[in-house]
């Protein structure tokens, strides 16, 4: 069994409906994503998940120096930060992807598939 | 019993090595599940060929005699190395009860690395170069020799492609059929450039790399043996034996020789029989695809007793088809030939000048022919020299060089 991070990527900019065009949109999405998060559980994948706040809320902590210095912001500057992501436990990268896929519908997002070096 | 590899030296042990590669390789992933150590193995393996067979005989079973003893040094090396993860642990344990005939498990074993090989996850670049190394045997060199980039980052490409194959723990699998048709088609598309760089091979040295045709249509006929009911497997598997099928007429003294000015007695009659029979069985299936009408192409040409006897326009009406389904500028070039025996060269030309094809040889191969056959003679040369100075196949360029030295 391998873990993967399954991370969802956003636009940097979001609007009263979070990354979605309407309120419907946005409550379709949370139904159908929270429906993927209980299956996840049920069948066995399921190691952890989260919504992240917008990236606009993240500060960056450099503490390689004498003193830590903080930063308002992301760590990098892009069009699409990650939004949310699970972490899953799956046999292999083609149950990962399938996964993903259906993650991806899920929330309408694009979904990134990384192996984890390890967990703790 | 045993055959001695003539004179003694290690060429002999090196060929028998690489006809065996692929087999080898894919057994040895199978059963210890680590790409890097199936291929350590293997290299120890043939160093110890290289100091046996040339004194005492090659053994009657080559292949089981590398499998075994490549197993032998890997579990050596897992043991020297002490303990590795559980997988290797796993494989210590197992009994290894491959059978080395040309069928049965061995045959999936080398399916599934072809599967792992040409997986969605690997950029496409990477997927052809790690079929070639893995399943062809070819080296880095030669690898990158086909694709006209230098060593080193071939080196970095396969490299790269190997380490997310182990991190990412991609399976060794040959997919389950509710995912064969998405990925069938990637894989199809690696036999076929296989194919393609062994029968007009791109760099400066041999022109044909039969050694690459017969791979790929090896592991097509394994596929097509696997999946009998997809008609784009029957259909690949149609146009490498017809395009096989002439090989030994295509190149005269290291000069190509085009379809219409082959000697056609020298075309392999049971290789375009067991194609005829696979177009018409795709036929019968009834759900056409790029390889199917390429195959049914062939086998237009492959039926005339002469080039003038050409059924050109079956030969348009396919290509017709084929661009509805691939609608490139390179199916409209080859349209074009067609269409040049039909309606004439200048009707042709018309439909070549319009291609955005300028950085494609055969575009200006075609181009030359086209011009050269409407008395276009200077222009005819230019395109010649376009057409020679964009190609490295050396049969190819003293092809178009006689051509171009024919005008005046």
């Amino acid at each position: 069994m391998t873990h993967y991070l399954l991370s969802v990527h956003g636009p940097a900019e979001r609007n009263e409906f979070g990354e979605y065009g309407s309120k419907e949109a946005m409550e379709e999405a949370f139904a159908a994503t929270g429906a993927f998060n209980d299956k996840l559980q049920a069948d066995g994948y399921w190691v952890f998940a989260g919504g992240l706040k917008e990236a606009t809320t993240a500060t960056v902590v450099d503490g390689t120096g004498e003193a830590p210095v903080i930063t308002d912001g992301p760590y990098l500057e892009s069009k699409e930060y990650i939004g949310g992501f699970w972490v899953i436990d799956a046999p292999d990268l083609d149950v990962a992807l399938k996964l993903a896929a259906d993650g991806s519908k899920a929330c309408r997002g694009k979904v990134e598939v990384r192996p984890f070096e390890g967990m703790a | 019993m045993a055959d001695r590899p003539s004179g003694g030296d290690g060429a002999a042990v090196e060929r028998v090595f690489r006809e065996e590669y692929g087999r080898l390789i894919a057994s040895l992933v199978r059963r210890f599940g680590d790409i890097d150590l199936a291929e350590d193995a293997a290299g120890e393996a043939l160093v110890v060929a290289l100091e046996k067979w040339p004194s005492d005989g090659v053994p009657p079973n080559p292949g089981g005699w590398l499998t075994t003893t490549a197993a032998n040094r890997a579990i050596d090396r897992i043991r020297r190395e002490g303990q590795r993860d559980a997988k290797h642990q796993a494989a210590l344990m197992t009994y290894d009860d491959t059978s080395h005939s040309p069928v049965g498990v061995v045959e999936d074993d080398r399916l599934r690395l072809l599967f792992t090989c040409c997986h969605p996850a690997l950029a496409p670049e990477a997927r052809i170069a790690l079929t070639l190394r893995l399943l062809g045997g070819l080296t880095v060199a030669e690898i990158g020799q086909a694709f006209l980039v230098p060593e080193t980052t071939m080196a970095q490409r396969i490299t790269r492609a190997k380490k997310k194959i182990a991190a990412a723990n991609v399976p060794y699998r040959v997919p389950s059929a509710s995912d064969l048709p998405t990925r069938l088609g990637g894989v199809l598309t690696v036999l076929f450039l296989v194919f393609n760089e062994g029968y007009l091979a791109s760099g400066d040295g041999s022109p044909v790399r039969s050694e690459l045709t017969s791979e790929a249509i090896r592991l097509t006929r394994v596929l097509q043996v696997l999946l009998p009911s997809e008609p784009e497997v029957t259909g690949l598997l149609a146009l490498m034996l017809l395009t096989e099928a002439r090989h030994s007429a295509r190149v005269r003294s290291g000069v190509l020789v085009p379809l219409d000015e082959q000697d056609r007695s020298g075309w392999d009659r049971s290789l375009i029989a067991e194609g005829h029979a696979l177009v018409r069985s795709c036929l019968a299936i009834n759900r056409p695809g790029r390889y199917q009408l390429l195959a049914a192409i062939n086998a237009v040409h492959t039926s005339a007793v002469s080039a003038s006897d050409t059924d050109w326009s079956q030969v348009v009406a396919l290509y017709d088809q084929l661009l509805l389904v691939d609608p490139s500028p390179i199916v409209a070039l080859n349209r074009a030939v067609a269409v040049a025996e039909l309606d004439g060269p200048s009707v042709a030309l018309a439909l070549v000048d319009r291609l955005p094809l300028e950085g494609y040889h055969p575009w200006h191969a075609v181009r030359a022919d086209l011009l050269r056959r409407l008395g276009r003679s200077t222009e005819a040369k230019d395109a010649y020299g376009a057409a020679i100075n964009s190609t490295a196949n050396v049969a190819e360029r003293a092809y178009l060089a006689r051509k171009s030295g024919e005008l005046v």
